[in-house]
């Protein structure tokens, strides 16, 4: 499947990230999962919120640069060798990931994948061919 | 068409502009040397006699004037007539101490009218044009310069001075302003505030800008244009002249024309003080040709710039010259190498993912000097990946090493995180402390 996420270019600067959390919370949206890597002096901000739409408006109001995408989700036993098996039927067939997070549904024992790559089609054509939505 | 304000002038052949010049010189001279005991002073300390002054090139016999010599003989030391015959006195910012008082008397008001109306409406500007003025009022010549100009050509002015970018915005579209008039750099930021503000710019009659007052590269231009859907035209003047309306670009945009009638310019190398050939570049030197209240001769300008060889399509024979480099002020030079401003400008606003403002900081770090560059990320298609911010970091640097041949660091920012500037853009800070090498 497809989920949607939102990207924010964000200054490594104290009160960067508070300023856009307080904007997300001032329009009532809701942070479904957030992500950020370790960078020098900027970063992107990934996020997954209640309402994506109503977060972008938000954001870009408050003068952010945003970009709305989407990745490819998908949803896996969270056991041992859960992320292996998907990993190698999409590395036999050549599609790069180009970044990649989770988040875990504990009730239910299962983590969500979501992943970047430059060739959509292709990887969910795996995907559905290893029955994996 | 073109429309001229004064075709006689405007279009006067060059013989014809020449002896106008050099009966205009005469008179200035004697005037000045009789009437302005600063020029009498600097007259007979250099043994110089007004009928030494015979032709054009007799003028190299006189010495400079520069800002230092305003300064010195502040407030009135340079004035030639009594307080009586004084109308006007303007000021500009000093950046250190006293300010530069300049005056004027009515002929001189009118004078400084007439060149700018000649610029206004070479700018394509007519009675027919709304224009809103967003230079601050007070002190500063910028305003009430376009202000005078604009009511000489008969166009209805709006004087909003600067500040309050809503309410700017706000006026120019409630109003219906077809002309608008700021710095370079608050035209670009006003531009933005209309995007961010969810405004569409074709809701605005805007139609023709002119932005002075501060150097600006012609990618800037081409990226005001884009944002405010007007013809953006530069005008260039110095208070310590008269203010805006020294010389202004026409609707070809292929440099900016000079009222040669009323000031004569020398280019000269920044070395030697020899004059250049025309085309090539050197520092603008000029000699104001009809000013009662404070006369100026050989007043280095600083700014570097060259003649255009060749004449215009518009149809005015008055010589160009062309948009200016920088100051010789402003330049920096780092690792030895001489850097304007305006050409890290001129690379910025050439990459499209970035927005129009930047900011230049120069430090020295183990006796090296390091250049950082600040810019606005504002493409949200940058955001895919790291490798796309990443490649546009490099490529900005890569560009700054072809044109500046140095090494520089590039920062990248969030949008609207630089300062914007109602006036004239400071966008060079050097914390070099040169005293400890």
């Amino acid at each position: 499947m497809l989920v949607n996420q939102i990207a924010v270019f964000l200054e490594n600067r104290a009160g960067r990230l508070q300023a856009l959390a307080k904007t997300l919370s001032d329009a009532k949206v809701d942070l479904v999962s957030l992500n950020i890597a370790d960078t020098s002096d900027f970063g992107i901000v990934r996020m997954i919120t209640s309402d994506n739409k109503k977060a972008e408006s938000a954001l870009k109001l408050a003068g952010f640069t945003v970009k709305s995408n989407d990745l490819i989700g998908i949803e896996v036993e969270d056991v041992p060798g859960g992320l292996t098996n998907i990993l190698l039927g999409l590395s036999e067939e050549g599609v790069d990931i180009e970044y990649l997070y989770s988040f875990a549904h504990t009730k239910e024992k299962k983590a969500i994948i979501l992943f970047k790559t430059s060739d959509v089609e292709k990887a969910l054509a795996i995907l559905k061919k290893h029955n994996i939505n | 068409m073109t429309k001229y304000f004064d075709s006689k002038i405007e279009t006067a052949t060059r013989e014809e502009m020449q002896d106008i010049q050099l009966e205009k010189l005469k008179k200035v001279v004697a005037y000045a040397y009789a009437n302005s005991p600063f020029y009498t002073k600097m007259f007979d300390k250099a043994g110089v006699k007004p009928e030494d002054i015979n032709s054009l090139s007799d003028l190299r016999k006189i010495p400079f004037t520069v800002k230092s010599d305003l300064r010195d003989n502040y407030p009135f030391g340079m004035n030639a007539v009594s307080m009586d015959k004084v109308a006007r006195i303007h000021a500009s910012s000093g950046t250190s101490g006293k300010p530069t008082v300049v005056t004027y008397t009515n002929n001189d008001l009118e004078m400084w009218s007439e060149c700018m109306a000649r610029l206004i409406t070479m700018a394509g500007v007519t009675n027919k044009d709304v224009a809103q003025i967003s230079f601050g009022y007070g002190l500063f010549t910028g305003a009430l310069g376009l202000h005078q100009g604009m009511e000489k050509v008969g166009a209805a002015v709006i004087p909003a001075s600067s500040g309050n970018t809503e309410r700017q915005i706000m006026l120019l579209k409630d109003l219906g302003a077809t002309v608008l008039i700021a710095t370079p750099s608050y035209a670009l930021y006003i531009g933005e505030m209309i995007e961010k503000l969810g405004y569409a710019i074709k809701d605005f009659k805007l139609r023709v800008g002119m932005f002075g007052s501060e150097a600006s590269s012609p990618e800037m231009h081409h990226e005001i244009e884009k944002k405010l859907n007007v013809i953006s035209t530069d005008n260039y003047g110095l208070s310590e002249i008269v203010g805006p309306g020294v010389a202004g670009e026409c609707l070809e945009k292929c440099g900016l024309h000079v009222n040669e009638d009323y000031f004569l310019i020398e280019i000269l190398d920044t070395k030697t003080f020899e004059p250049v050939e025309d085309g090539q570049y050197g520092e603008l030197v000029i000699t104001a040709l009809q000013k009662e209240a404070m006369p100026i001769i050989r007043y280095r300008t600083k700014d570097i710039t060259r003649i255009i060889p060749g004449t215009c399509k518009c149809g005015r024979t008055l010589r160009r010259i062309d948009k200016f480099q920088g100051r010789t002020d402003d330049m920096l030079i780092i690792r030895g190498v001489n850097v304007f401003p305006s050409q890290i400008e001129g690379i910025i606003m050439e990459i499209p993912e970035v927005g129009g403002q930047y900011e230049i900081v120069v430090t020295r770090e183990n006796h090296m000097d390091k250049l950082e560059v600040s810019v606005e990320v504002a493409n949200g298609d940058l955001l895919d990946n790291f490798k796309k911010l990443d490649e546009l970091r490099s490529k900005i640097k890569h560009n700054l090493k072809t044109v500046l041949q140095i090494d520089a660091v590039v920062k990248l920012v969030e949008p609207l995180s630089l300062k914007r500037y109602e006036g004239k853009a400071k966008r060079v800070t050097d914390l070099r402390d040169l005293s400890k090498g």
